[in-house]
């Protein structure tokens, strides 16, 4: 988009701006929009799960405006602060948390190249950024000047940290399958049916996908793993003496992270963008040199890649629901003693695949194309070709220092 | 160069964490009321937990020595709340047997029918509150589900849901309305299903039985110094139930009921081949124990229901019209124990012959010494045990403090 502005724009770094503001605009009313939504969805399946009926009232058949009333209750809440806190970590909390949560979506394509930006190490950027939502908690905790809340810091410290090994590993599965960091060329390699998706490629990633999905859960602190704010624990945990407005950006950020993590694993095991049934190309709009034609399928792509994000809070809020709540020794057995070894396991299982059967179970992935920032694992394709395929891509190189140093 | 220490222990005094004191309660959401504990903790590990009580104390017991014993009634209601019934029925009995009243058989089967009623209402209670109290919120609206029927039942009886009055001197305030046995049949005939619900969601879950399991160990011996009673004393492998091993006033109520008290023999509790087995890691005494016998004795009420809907139905008699509000009492004094929800619900009546008025009133809790248990229990054990250990006992702060 910035390419396209500077052709109108005269100051070169004006275009930059508008850019920035239009996208950083886009992605946080996505951000508040989707926590809206997933809050009321939270509600209605809960109750469903529950045998209630949630919220019938406000807005019409379904309640669908409740979360929307309690943002204007909570944002009308006199902002508390007790005496012991520690003014300016207490206020910055919230918005750390938030602004780690947030710029998970920077890399995060909705559709073909519908990406805010596009990085060529955008997985380890996402796993990266994400891992920083912890020191809004551990702020939070520490800053609210209350036990309760440092019980809560240092459970989620203790727990992030751990599940962030475990999580990468089973990230890197399928970075290792398709050769690249690249999100966007990750979604392409899956186009197709939905055997091309990284989840059937091999037994490997789709157990690794269990694993990831383990550990997201665990590293946004949802039930059975929401130690850090274990109600009938830690009263509140971390959040326990925010109120009002600080309160709804935890959950905003709480929120936001579920579905970066979700969009994670779409893409990752999804096939992202691309639904289970290659109809974007049956109605001839996937290769489409029309525009209109063209953003109207990626617009269906994008529909697809939410529908998948969806499903995957709404399985997190599932679980939440149904299941008790791990002990703190019992949530690190797992993640140590479980999930690091099965997906070390599963890791050495999908290189050893890539190996003797390069190419997916059922239908090859690697159709002879490398795309942009791409290595084939047993054929490296040459530094300079990979760079020609786009002038502002940067080399190949770039994207195998990325993938070494993780 | 590596950095030289002359005394060793200054780098463990560097990195000795300090031990903390955290109020856990009164209000806090997994205290079951207002109790209070004091934890001292060392990171996640409690050291030494400390009850306080008194936060919900009414002085019920002075407030009896100043009305008539019927006129007492609505306070007994208001100490195990969760199980009104079951109080008004132990305070009743001792008046009764102060005042040597012998009830009619109609009236002995209705007691059964309405006590056993209410004992599933409040271990369902237990049951849900415990699995909040263990982090999952659905089963307790499932729980809640199920006893917002027996409240509808109750109410139909005797026109209250929580507070009840209903079972008083000499019987109850009311005979059962027309049609309330077929009522109370069906909600058995659709609770049982449902119990099936609840061992999958809890009893049989793996996370419920890795947090309960070995958690809380309570030995037989200390279950009996310290006087625990009903399930958390039989989740000990106590073999003892005063609805079999009571005072013949009050066994009376439940003669040629088929019944066996729900204790564990031999890795085995009665009636449980439909249902979880006992996990090979658990530890008798443990909180899967306690909460497993309570799961049990809902069946088993069950079951004595439909045996006293039987009875009821065809007893003689009548109901058991209730005493005058000021009757006399004869000088002398009375004290019987009966089998609650929650343990051993004692009550004392003194009385000096002048009037109506008692000269003492006394209630001995369950809960007060199955909570006395809790400094033992919660020993060296993590902070998230310490919800798991208080909830197994099933405390009414309301019962305690009175």
């Amino acid at each position: 988009m910035a390419e396209y502005l500077r052709q109108y724009l005269t100051p070169e770094w004006l275009a930059y701006v508008v850019a920035a503001l239009v996208h950083a605009f886009l992605l946080v009313n996505l951000l508040a929009v989707s926590a809206l939504v997933f809050i009321w969805l939270e509600r209605k399946v809960s109750g469903r799960i529950q045998d209630r009926l949630g919220p019938t009232r406000i807005g019409g058949k379904f309640g669908w405006l409740q979360t929307l009333a309690d943002a204007i209750k909570l944002v009308t809440k006199e902002d508390l602060m007790p005496a012991d806190a520690d003014r300016m970590l207490f206020l910055l909390a919230p918005y750390a948390g938030f602004v780690a949560s947030y710029l998970g979506f920077l890399a995060l394509p909705f559709a073909d190249g519908w990406v805010a930006v596009r990085l060529n190490v955008a997985v380890f950027f996402i796993a990266a950024v994400l891992g920083l939502e912890v020191f809004g908690v551990i702020l939070a905790g520490y800053g609210s000047g209350s036990k309760w809340s440092l019980f809560g810091a240092m459970r989620e410290a203790a727990q992030v940290v751990s599940y962030e090994v475990p999580l990468g590993m089973c990230i890197v599965i399928p970075v290792l399958i398709a050769g690249t960091m690249d999100l966007v060329t990750i979604g392409q390699m899956q186009e197709g049916w939905f055997t091309q998706w990284f989840v059937l490629h091999d037994p490997f990633t789709f157990i690794a996908f269990w694993v990831y999905f383990t550990c997201a859960t665990a590293s946004v602190n949802r039930a059975p793993f929401d130690l850090a704010e274990a109600e009938s624990e830690l009263v509140a945990g971390f959040h326990t003496e925010y109120s009002g407005f600080r309160w709804s950006v935890f959950f905003l950020s709480e929120y936001g992270s579920m579905f970066a993590v979700s969009g994670l694993a779409a893409i990752l095991f999804f096939g992202g963008w691309n639904g289970p049934l290659p109809v974007t190309h049956w109605l001839g709009l996937a290769d489409s040199t029309n525009p209109f034609l063209h953003y109207l399928g990626n617009f269906l792509g994008m529909l697809n890649f939410v529908a998948k994000c969806i499903f995957g809070v709404t399985f997190m809020m599932w679980v939440r629901w149904t299941l008790p709540r791990l002990r703190i020794d019992q949530v690190m057995t797992t993640c140590l003693k479980y999930c690091t070894p099965i997906s070390a396991a599963m890791f050495l299982g999908a290189i050893l695949w890539t190996y003797f059967i390069p190419g997916g179970l059922i239908v090859p992935n690697n159709d002879g194309v490398v795309r942009e920032g791409q290595m084939i694992v047993g054929s490296y394709p040459p530094a300079d070709e990979a760079a020609q395929s786009d002038a502002d891509a940067p080399p190949a190189s770039v994207a195998r220092a990325g993938v070494e140093g993780n | 160069m590596a950095t030289q220490v002359d005394d060793p222990r200054i780098i463990e005094f560097d990195v000795r964490t300090d031990e903390m004191l955290v109020n856990m309660g009164p209000q806090h959401p997994s205290t079951h009321g207002v109790l209070r504990l004091v934890l001292r903790t060392d990171g996640e590990i409690v050291s030494e937990t400390t009850p306080h009580i008194g936060y919900l104390h009414r002085c019920a017991e002075k407030i009896g020595e100043n009305i008539t014993p019927r006129q007492w009634i609505p306070y007994t209601d208001r100490m195990d709340y969760l199980a009104g019934m079951n109080m008004n029925l132990g305070w009743a009995l001792v008046v009764e047997k102060l005042l040597n009243l012998e009830l009619p058989e109609k009236a002995r089967h209705l007691r059964v029918l309405i006590v056993e009623l209410n004992r599933i209402a409040s271990h369902l209670v237990g049951m849900g509150a415990y699995g909040l109290d263990l982090g999952t919120f659905s089963p307790f609206l499932y729980a809640f589900r199920e006893r917002e029927k027996i409240l509808d039942l109750f109410e139909e009886a005797c026109g209250a849901r929580l507070t009840y009055s209903y079972l008083t001197v000499g019987g109850a305030t009311a005979d059962l309305p027309p049609g309330w046995l077929q009522k109370c049949e069906a909600f058995l005939d659709q609770l049982l299903p449902v119990i099936k619900e609840y061992h999958t969601l809890l009893t049989s879950n793996a996370i419920f039985v890795r947090r309960t399991v070995g958690i809380g160990v309570l030995p037989r011996e200390m279950a009996i110094d310290h006087g625990c009673t009903g399930p958390v004393l039989r989740g000990s492998g106590v073999n003892h139930d005063l609805r079999r091993d009571g005072e013949q006033r009050y066994t009376e109520m439940y003669d040629g009921y088929a019944f066996e008290v729900i204790v564990e023999q031999d890795g085995h509790y009665p009636r449980d081949h439909d249902y979880p087995p006992v996990p090979k890691q658990a530890v008798l005494g443990d909180c899967w124990h306690r909460f497993y016998v309570r799961m049990l004795e809902v069946m088993q009420s069950i079951d004595l229901i439909r045996q006293a809907i039987d009875r009821y139905s065809t007893a003689t008699g009548s109901f058991g019209e209730p005493v005058k509000l000021t009757e006399k009492l004869p000088k002398g004094e009375a004290y019987m124990e009966t089998e609650a929800p929650r343990g051993q619900m004692g009550f004392y009546i003194v009385s000096t012959g002048n009037g109506a008025i008692p000269w003492r009133a006394r209630a001995r809790s369950s809960s007060f010494c199955n909570l006395s248990v809790t400094e033992k229990l919660c020993r060296g054990c993590l902070i998230a045990d310490v919800p798991a250990i208080v909830g197994s006992l099933d405390v009414v702060m309301g019962e305690i403090d009175r």
